[in-house]
């Protein structure tokens, strides 16, 4: 590719990233956006410990969050292992939320091209409507491109119908540069979405970074005419924060990308605050923790 | 994704979020602050203080005649010996107490600044008070050690400072004026803008409230004339003036031969410089800051942007996009990006010069916003296919209208910056340093940003070249111009 790709600066991107998390979002556009929100909501859980009871449980949660405020939507999907996603599939049936897995030896990426192909193609055929696959970091620090493309494209295929999201794991890149980098290969080599984290590394989807990739998804649907999407990852554990990601959305690519085809948030602990803050914006005053279920 | 498709579409807009102005502790009607006492003027008249976003009344304000410009420099020069004979640990404790204080009342200071001169509340808050109060801390420290600030030598004051600030930072400008007037022991007669009295007048509440010894501060309101009399009165030591190029030039005119020290700080074109490896989405922030900030009613304002010919189209097909996000109205919603031009008059002289761009053949572009129906407003506008002969290209606009030229070289680019007849600030933006370097040293300018603009900081001197003016402020290089060195 001989294109260049622009440079990111650090302080402009961290400077402008700040200054629209303060932009004021009160009464009905907080309430709207909470909504929102959690209709963005990959309700996540990959833990060694997962159980299929466990998973059961966040599915009825993801279906129905919170079951005495009935304006609350679903959530846009539930994401676990490949080795659960058939319990996520036969519990979501019919509910409109998305079975979303895992997958290419996810969370490092550490394995032969043929693992990673093997593990997509189970769990698609288990019943995974969305594949979440990490790219070779291994490959792209060692500046070979062209493998981490060829992964992706090969992953995309064996997705077959299921829609694929590319998790670039930004924390791991080590530079502004190369999550625009990083994001253009994704979405050259027919990425869906492409997502921040896995949530296992240091740090997630910080407002820099998820800036930076929304420039580049907007960058890309102008050259291309395709609009990617971008799943936030990792870190997004408050209201304020979610709202946070939701105005750089709209700044940046505006309001055709807020809906849950175009952006989510993958996180677990986020939707009860969501849920309590939301309660908040009805009651005046702030919620218990025991408001709301725990799975 | 069918299933999300026939999910109800949940629309998301910003709320309206204003800054209530309930704490607001304005008087209907405020006098002249002389010797510590706000009075009635003497040969003065009351005239109100207009809100541009409302063009309602905020408060009555008295503007001084000649006779209070008198009585307000003998208030000045009677307590200067006092005020230069404290150590500078008193005055300096004294200046901790006003910047406490413009922190305190922050909030307030910020709504009030936004009501009478129109700028977005986010601007007056996060950077018009905390730099006025930044200002203040910062001389406080110099006050005690100003041989240490001025190469170990020996420093006098030189006495009473007539001071007159603009409407576009009325707040700061006063800052930036007094902090290092009283710091080196001089006594000020400062006067406000005539459209935006209100926050300098607060300030004189503070200097009370902080029992600033009486006479030390004079705050007299008024318009061109009172600014007129006040330079041109017996008594003062000193001239700092901050405004247009004519007027300075005026003033210049007006002390030429009298001995009084003056300082001018004034108007500016701007370039703002694109290189083609530079990072273009915050190079893209760097130009919407820099000539869009408080409507682009400032003096360093980004207002000629040079780009790259390489790069052009990318560029302006970004910056055109990004104009379109700037949330324009009421300046108390502290979502609002861009608030009302200051005054109706200033309205006018940017309706004739974007007429005049069109007229000579520029590509005008405004954005399509809807505008309040009260009040004064202009909508982020950019010009392309502007040639350096425009008359957009050479005079200072002051309101949100950028020019846009490109070049292909580094040396064209260098030789396009300086042919201006001011020389304010400068942007650059590469990625690359030997350049940013190089260029820089080569701009005739006194203030040249890398990577950013519209950044200010009490450490750092500001001031022209050119028709920009003369002398500095802020940092130790602004004591120079307030003392008497031997």
């Amino acid at each position: 590719m001989l294109r260049r790709l622009p440079h990111v600066d650090r302080v402009g991107i961290e400077e402008r990233a700040a200054t629209l998390g303060k932009r004021s979002i009160k009464t009905t556009a907080k309430q709207q956006g909470i909504r929102l929100a959690v209709s963005m909501t990959d309700l996540t859980t990959l833990e060694g410990a997962d159980t299929p009871g466990k998973v059961r449980h966040l599915c009825a949660k993801a279906v129905c969050p919170a079951p005495t405020i009935p304006e609350i939507p679903s959530c846009a999907a539930v994401c676990v292992y490949p080795s659960l996603i058939g319990v996520v599939r036969d519990a979501l049936e019919g509910t409109g939320v998305r079975a979303a897995s895992v997958s290419t030896a996810f969370p490092s990426g550490q394995a032969s091209v043929e693992l990673k192909l093997r593990d997509t193609e189970e769990a698609v055929a288990a019943g995974a409507e969305e594949i979440d696959m990490v790219i070779s970091r291994e490959a792209f620090l060692a500046g070979d491109d062209t493998r981490v493309m060829e992964e992706i494209v090969r992953v995309k295929e064996a997705c077959g119908d299921a829609h694929l999201k590319v998790i670039i794991e930004t924390a791991e890149l080590g530079s502004y540069d190369h999550v625009r980098h990083a994001s253009m290969l994704a979405m050259e080599s027919g990425a869906d979405f492409i997502k921040t984290s896995t949530g296992k590394a240091a740090s997630g989807a910080t407002p820099g970074v998820t800036l930076v990739m929304l420039e580049a998804i907007r960058d890309y649907a102008e050259r291309s005419g395709r609009a990617v999407g971008m799943k936030a990852a990792g870190g997004v554990s408050s209201s304020k924060a979610a709202l946070h990601r939701l105005v750089l959305v709209k700044e940046t690519l505006g309001d055709e990308w807020l809906t849950p085809d175009r952006f989510r948030i993958g996180a677990s602990s986020l939707l009860n605050d969501l849920l309590m803050q939301y309660q908040k914006t009805q009651t005046g005053r702030y919620a218990r923790p025991e408001d709301f279920s725990k799975e | 994704m069918s299933t999300q498709e026939t999910r109800t579409r949940i629309v998301w807009d910003y709320a309206p979020a204003p800054e209530s102005p309930d704490h607001v502790r304005l008087r209907d009607s405020y006098g002249l602050f002389v010797n510590g006492e706000f009075a009635d003027p003497k040969d003065g008249t009351r005239v109100p203080s207009i809100s541009p976003s409302t063009e309602e009344p905020v408060a009555e304000v008295a503007f001084a005649g000649p006779e209070d410009v008198r009585g307000a420099i003998a208030a000045a020069r009677a307590a200067q010996p006092g005020w230069a004979a404290l150590s500078g640990l008193e005055r300096g404790k004294y200046l901790f107490r006003v910047a406490r204080l413009i922190q305190e009342r922050a909030r307030e200071m910020a709504v009030v600044e936004s009501m009478d001169g129109g700028k977005p509340i986010r601007e007056s808050r996060d950077v018009d008070v905390p730099l006025a109060a930044a200002h203040f801390f910062h001389y406080a420290g110099w006050a005690d050690k100003l041989s240490y600030g001025l190469a170990g030598r020996e420093a006098a004051p030189l006495g009473v400072a007539a001071q007159i600030v603009p409407w576009n930072f009325p707040l700061l400008m006063a800052a930036w004026k007094l902090a290092p007037a009283l710091a080196c022991g001089n006594t000020a007669v400062l006067k406000p803008a005539e459209t935006t009295p209100l926050s300098a007048l607060l300030l004189a509440e503070i200097c009370q409230e902080a029992e600033l010894p009486p006479g030390v501060v004079q705050v007299l309101p008024g318009d061109g004339a009172t600014g007129a009399a006040l330079v041109r009165a017996d008594g003062i030591d000193k001239v700092a003036f901050t405004g247009s190029t004519a007027v300075g030039k005026d003033i210049q005119a007006a002390l030429a031969g009298t001995g009084t020290s003056l300082t001018l700080e004034l108007g500016g074109k701007s370039a703002n410089v694109v290189f083609e490896d530079a990072a273009l989405d915050q190079a893209v922030e760097g130009i919407v800051n820099g000539i869009f900030f408080n409507q682009g009613h400032v003096c360093c304002a980004g207002s000629r942007l040079l780009i790259q010919e390489s790069v052009a189209d990318v560029v302006i097909g970004k910056l055109w996009e990004r104009m379109g996000r700037l949330r324009v109205g009421d300046p108390l919603d502290k979502n609002t990006d861009v608030g009302a031009i200051n005054s109706a008059e200033q309205l006018e002289r940017i309706e004739a010069l974007v007429a005049a761009g069109e007229e000579e053949g520029a590509l005008r572009r405004t954005v399509a916003c809807e505008l309040p129906e009260r009040g004064w407003w202009f909508a982020p506008t950019i010009f392309t296919e502007v040639a350096p002969a425009h008359r957009i290209a050479v005079e200072e606009i002051f309101g949100p209208v950028v020019s846009v030229m490109t070049f292909r070289t580094q040396a064209e680019a260098i030789e396009k910056a300086n042919n201006s007849t001011y020389g304010l600030a400068a942007g650059i933006w590469t990625d690359k340093g030997s350049k940013a370097f190089e260029v820089a040293s080569a701009l005739e300018a006194g203030v040249v940003w890398q990577n950013t603009y519209n950044k200010f900081d009490p450490t750092a001197a500001f001031g022209g070249y050119k028709e920009s003016g003369f002398g500095r402020e802020g940092g130790p290089a602004g004591l120079r111009h307030y003392v008497r060195l031997s």
